[in-house]
């Protein structure tokens, strides 16, 4: 059951996109960026927690969830070191993503010749 | 791939009568990539036997690999090009975006070309993610109290 909510968030957070992409000027960067900004908005209210609990992977592939992340590390660390913690914390749950990212591109760029 | 080229090759590939058909790839193809982290979480979970926010994680990295992988090899850019929406919403499209451009880069150097530019594309996400997550943090710990 949980694949079929996967499929469906997922599904729907990327039709929402592509709808606001074919009907808008917007481009591609200004929606994932839109994107990231709904992700932590929705967890000011842990909106975004209970998506994750009924939604499970499906949630955390879309890029809403990178916002949701950041704002989860930073709050986790403010909980413990007051104002300081959200700059301190802001990348604890994203650090993966966001290294492996530089990492990979780095190793490849090496690797391959751009493909005109 | 400078932005405004990124945007003309968007463009160029969206014929205004093919909306709705556009918004049905983009949903099955997300969708799909859902399905599979959901797989994924479920894989690293029950073989390495750590919980799902862990293996959330694994999931991720897993996906940001491939894409990247993908893009380097070349064909990954004709799969957005068709999905659009559907892969570049998702954690692959930042990989993507973030291989695409060093891989373009790279000619210019290793400092100003490759070093430079591999943010071109991924930085204003994490601009956007920070200082809002930053802003709403802050008020949600003046409110809730973290």
């Amino acid at each position: 059951m949980i694949y079929l909510y996967s499929f469906l968030f997922a599904g729907a957070v990327c039709l929402i996109g592509q709808i606001i992409l074919d009907n808008t000027k917007l481009t591609a960067g200004h929606i994932t960026s839109i994107f990231v900004c709904i992700g932590a908005f929705l967890d000011i209210f842990n909106i975004y927690d209970k998506i994750v609990t009924v939604v499970g992977g499906g949630a955390m592939v879309p890029i809403t969830s990178f916002g949701h992340l950041l704002i989860h590390g930073a709050l986790a660390q403010a909980e413990r070191y007051g104002f300081i913690g959200l700059l301190t914390g802001m990348f604890n749950l994203t650090a993966s993503g966001i290294t492996a990212a530089i990492i990979f591109t780095f190793i490849f760029s090496l690797f391959f010749k751009p493909k005109d | 791939m400078r932005l405004k080229d990124y945007n003309e090759i968007v463009k160029k590939h969206m014929p205004t009568e093919h909306r709705i058909r556009n918004g049905i790839i983009a949903f099955v193809s997300g969708g799909l990539v859902g399905i599979i982290g959901q797989g994924l979480i479920d894989i690293y979970s029950y073989f390495l036997s750590i919980p799902a926010q862990d293996a959330s994680i694994f999931a991720t990295v897993t996906l940001v690999f491939v894409a990247s992988l993908f893009t380097a090899l070349g064909f990954f850019d004709k799969w957005v090009t068709i999905c659009k929406c559907g892969l570049i919403i998702p954690i692959t499209g930042f990989a993507h975006s973030m291989t695409s451009a060093g891989i373009e880069y790279k000619t210019e150097g290793p400092i100003f070309g490759l070093g430079s530019n591999i943010f071109k594309l991924a930085g204003s996400v994490i601009l956007y993610g920070v200082v809002s997550a930053w802003i709403f943090g802050m008020i949600r710990f003046i409110i809730m109290g973290g």
